[in-house]
């Protein structure tokens, strides 16, 4: 009985006690939200359009951000070194496709799947081979990105907003909509998902499938980049983020692999219940369970809704 | 020329459906197992059995009981470190609360732990599939790392958060590392490797791997051969768990001396017995050897051939190149040769029993 | 197992193999996808040892109407009564141990498997051996295994694949796959054997062959048949009743030349506009 209230009281007892203290833990967990949600998003974007689940979406973060801290380091101007950035994501993406993918269309998805797992693999120690293996600090006050922090007095006490925060959230829905306008509006955008639909239709068609492609993995790489700046900004840069990244996986499955709105909204439910559930839930078992929370809170889901928030009901033919 | 093969001809359905048709191929088997047993522990020193031999057969294990869930029934699994480690833990704590009982028998055992873990994670596998499903594994991947870094019981409260050595012996004689004899420990590892293969070569050729096979292939007809997909799936979830904890106990025990989370994770565990399989050929029980044995080799041969050449290079050095070139060579795998290492020994045994005549 | 080439004219006669016994009922069956109605209010019966065809236009509810029996779709609405006992719904796993077997129209072979395999497979069910057995592969695993093995033998023989046992199924052509197919169905030893279009995408000597076994699995192994097809020679020649299907609706139901003199049937075939 004792244990019950403990679970299943205590914590909303703590909760309605200090309403501030929960605002700041929800806004924790909506700021992390957001940036599972580039990482799903990047992922949406490649999986949508070439049907390849990208094991390596996490680590092209990583792989921006210490590119970025890299060129810096060795004296580029930020802004210079944001621009090369871009070219190296152009670069990975050319070399993708010409590596990886061309040699491997038609293959099962399965096959492409590991393929972007040794993709994973290889990313990692080319970044640790070229920039070393120890931590990084990101250059946010050089690229421009607000630093301070606004106390808001509310609900008898004090919510801390950090501006980085601020300015994540602001970004992301800047990108968000910028792609948004790029899939339903431009050109490329209709072959993309004429493609995603139907690969040898799009071929049919003239639609050149490695074009289409290297598109989509430098448009994931340029989020991937984003993302890494105000993931960086927040924390190190290292390849430990490696791990973090893999939250954005239990996002995809309750958003949906190719629902971009479901990445949004599924990446602010992971981001808030893994926050609130370690703040009020972790300290009785002894923390850290944001390691494993996420992937719970999408196998409940899943248990309920198999196709995802936004997938659609999907009847099977033989 | 190599193969000779007029006149070994099968007249009873018995003998056509043994493991190895091929007269000649069976001699072949028991010779290495001979050489294995036999020669191997008189010319391989421990170095080599303590770095390469020894991991390597272990490894094999967790490859093949990787290939069973992958391979066979087609189940995508991330959580193989999660698994090896439940039976490392399982096997720890069983020598802890009956230290009177044979280490062999807890190595066993602790399989069975495994197994229900590996039941347990295995139910969304009703729900979902594909992706979804290797999500899902990370699931359990993700618990069970928590779980070993928290829950102090799992190693029994140690400063040092880690599983210890302990000295345990078969027959009078000090089995487990540190304490045994390298060549001791490599006579059970083989032993009991090679056992368990035998059962799973088994249980494969057997209804339930065709079961697994027909859902791999195809789930809805083989449900509509009255295949039940749940009880199958879930069946396959466990006995790729117990191979899988086997090995992560005979890590520990027989090869590591001691070991903590890290040994376990996704980065040192999943992904390389994943690597092992992909390399190796999904679905291959002789390529789950191949994986783990080439897998196991490469970060010596990394660091050795520089050293050949009087190139000095740290180990740091070495683990980023070890990353680079296993990603490399997954992709070079899978678009050269998605079957695998096994795949190529099948071409090759195709030419030797045709040759001298071109095919 | 001894083939006899029969002759086709045969079929349409009783020939005492047809039994007063209702195997199959299907009762006002419904089934709909969202808003497409697939099978609206469709209700017929097989009886022990006919052959039962079902045609219509592509689209006309044919293949749905299969999945609702052995039990891959659920129908909104109706009962399906099999041997005896009325359900609301099949379950798959029901259906096979029923003894219900099918073909599909997209060939449904496990491609990674020999010919072989795939055909052993179909003894599942059969199949009785437990774990540890199998893990030792003696006694009774292995034996039983052999006895499977035995039939498996006969059935390859009957349809004269033998000499590809040993090739995975992904590599044969189409006609050969649809044949291992057929094996895989007939290996359950089905009391109900539906075939969805069997002689789809085959040449004239292939139809030949397959009509070959259809009859052969009828009146040999005493099989009920249920099959979907298109070669309108075919049907008539070897069914002895058809049923009529066009946008999921029942159009018709009959003997072969009932069916083939119904307005209905006609109209639906060169097309007439629906009102």
């Amino acid at each position: 009985m004792e244990l019950l209230h403990q679970i299943f009281i205590g914590p909303f007892i703590e909760m309605a006690g200090a309403p501030d203290l929960l605002v700041q833990v929800v806004w924790e967990g909506f700021v992390s939200g957001i940036l599972y949600a580039l990482i799903a998003l990047g992922f949406v974007l490649i999986f949508k359009a070439s049907g390849i689940f990208n094991f390596a979406q996490g680590i092209m973060v990583v792989f921006g951000a210490l590119s970025l801290v890299g060129l810096h380091e060795l004296g580029v101007p930020a802004w210079l070194a944001v621009i090369l950035c871009i070219g190296i994501m152009f670069v990975l993406a050319v070399t993708v496709e010409r590596v990886v993918l061309r040699p491997l269309v038609n293959q099962p998805e399965i096959i492409l799947f590991m393929a972007t797992i040794g993709l994973n693999t290889f990313l990692i120690g080319f970044g640790e081979t070229v920039f070393g293996g120890e931590p990084k600090t990101m250059i946010t006050a050089e690229l421009g990105l607000p630093t301070g922090v606004t106390d808001v007095q509310m609900l008898g006490g004090m919510v801390s907003f950090q501006h980085i925060d601020i300015a994540a959230a602001v970004i992301a829905a800047l990108m968000v909509a910028t792609l948004a306008i790029f899939f339903n509006k431009s050109k490329i955008g209709r072959a993309l998902r004429a493609v995603a639909d139907d690969h040898q239709a799009a071929m049919s068609v003239g639609i050149t499938l490695q074009q289409i492609w290297v598109i989509v993995w430098f448009a994931a790489g340029i989020v991937a980049l984003v993302t890494g700046i105000m993931w960086g900004a927040r924390s190190d840069v290292s390849f430990a983020l490696e791990i973090v990244a893999l939250k954005a996986l239990p996002v995809l499955i309750l958003g949906g692999f190719t629902s971009i709105p479901g990445a949004i909204i599924g990446g602010l439910i992971i981001g808030i219940s893994e926050k609130l559930a370690e703040f009020y839930w972790g300290p009785m078992v002894g923390g850290s369970i944001e390691s494993w929370v996420p992937f719970f809170v999408a196998l409940i889901f899943l248990w309920f809704r198999p196709q995802g928030l936004f997938g659609e009901k999907i009847i099977e033919r033989i | 020329m190599f193969y000779r093969e007029v006149g070994d001809l099968k007249t009873t359905y018995r003998s056509d459906q043994q493991v190895l048709t091929i007269t000649q191929e069976r001699y072949a088997i028991f010779a290495l197992l001979a050489f294995m047993y036999a020669v191997v522990p008189f010319i391989a020193d421990d170095f080599w059995l303590n770095t390469v031999i020894i991991p390597a057969l272990i490894f094999s294990l967790a490859a093949l009981g990787l290939n069973i869930l992958v391979g066979y029934a087609g189940l995508i699994s991330l959580g193989t470190g999660g698994f090896m480690g439940v039976g490392a833990y399982a096997c720890y704590k069983l020598t802890t609360i009956f230290p009177d009982v044979n280490i062999v028998f807890h190595i066993l055992a602790s399989g069975f732990f495994a197994a229900a873990v590996g039941v347990l994670f295995g139910l969304p596998s009703l729900r979902i599939k594909g992706f979804y499903l290797a999500v899902a594994t990370l699931a359990s991947q993700f618990f069970l790392e928590w779980a070993f870094g928290r829950i102090a019981w799992l190693y029994n409260y140690n400063d040092s958060g880690a599983i210890d050595a302990v000295n345990r012996s078969l027959g009078g004689f000090a089995l487990t590392e540190p304490y045994g004899d390298t060549k001791f420990q490599y006579l059970v590892t083989l032993t009991i490797v090679v056992f368990l293969t035998l059962i799973a070569i088994n249980i494969l050729r057997g209804r339930f791997g065709r079961s697994w096979m027909a859902i791999r292939d195809m789930d809805i007809a083989a449900e509509l051969i009255g295949i039940r997909l749940l009880p199958s799936k879930l069946l396959a979830f466990a006995i790729s768990s117990y191979y899988c904890g086997v090995a992560g106990a005979m890590l520990v025990f027989l090869s590591l001396g001691s070991a903590e989370v890290e040994s376990f994770d996704i980065l040192n565990a999943s992904f390389p017995v994943l690597f092992m399989v992909i390399i190796g050929g999904l679905g291959s029980i002789i390529g789950s050897f191949l994986g783990a044995g080439f897998i196991v080799v490469l970060p010596i041969i990394i660091s050795t051939v520089p050293r050949f050449f009087e190139i000095d290079i740290n180990s740091a050095t070495v683990e980023h190149f070890r990353f680079m070139i296993v990603g490399a060579l997954i992709i070079f795998f899978l678009i050269v040769e998605p079957a695998g290492l096994a795949r190529l020994w099948q071409i090759t045994r195709e030419k030797l029993r045709l040759w001298p005549f071109p095919n | 197992m001894n083939v006899m080439v029969t002759d086709p004219v045969q079929q349409g006669a009783d020939d005492g193999r047809i039994s007063d016994e209702v195997i199959l009922k299907v009762d006002n069956i419904s089934l709909s996808f969202g808003g497409v109605k697939a099978i609206q209010n469709v209700s017929f019966d097989v009886k022990r040892g006919e052959v039962r065809a079902i045609i219509g236009p592509n689209g006309a509810g044919k293949t749905s109407m299969l999945n609702c029996i052995n039990g891959f779709y659920h129908p909104q609405q109706g009962t399906i009564t099999y041997k005896g006992t009325a359900r609301k719904q099949m379950k798959p796993h029901i259906a096979a141990t029923q003894g219900i077997a099918r073909t599909f129209q997209n060939v449904a072979l496990f491609r990674g498997m020999s010919t072989l395999d795939n055909i052993m497979s179909g003894r599942t069910l059969k199949m009785k051996a437990n774990l540890f057995w199998q893990m030792l592969r003696t006694g009774p695993a292995e034996n039983e295994e052999i006895e499977h093995r035995k039939f498996v033998e006969k059935i390859i023989d009957f349809l004269e694949i033998q000499d590809i046992r040993r090739t995975p199924v992904g590599r044969l052509p189409y006609g050969l796959q649809k044949r291992v197919e057929l094996g895989r169905a007939l290996t359950m030893e089905p009391t109900l054997l539906l075939l969805d279009e069997p002689m789809a995408g085959m040449n004239l000597e292939e139809k030949r062959d397959m009509s070959r076994f259809i009859i052969d699995a009828n009146e040999q192994l005493g099989t009920t048949v249920a099959l979907i097809e298109h070669d309108m020679g075919v049907v008539m020649d070897l069914s002895d009743r058809v049923l009529v299907l066009d946008h999921g609706q029942m159009i018709a139901d009959g003997t072969p030349d009932e069916v083939q003199a119904n307005q209905a049937v006609i109209d639906a075939y060169l097309g007439v506009a629906h009102e």
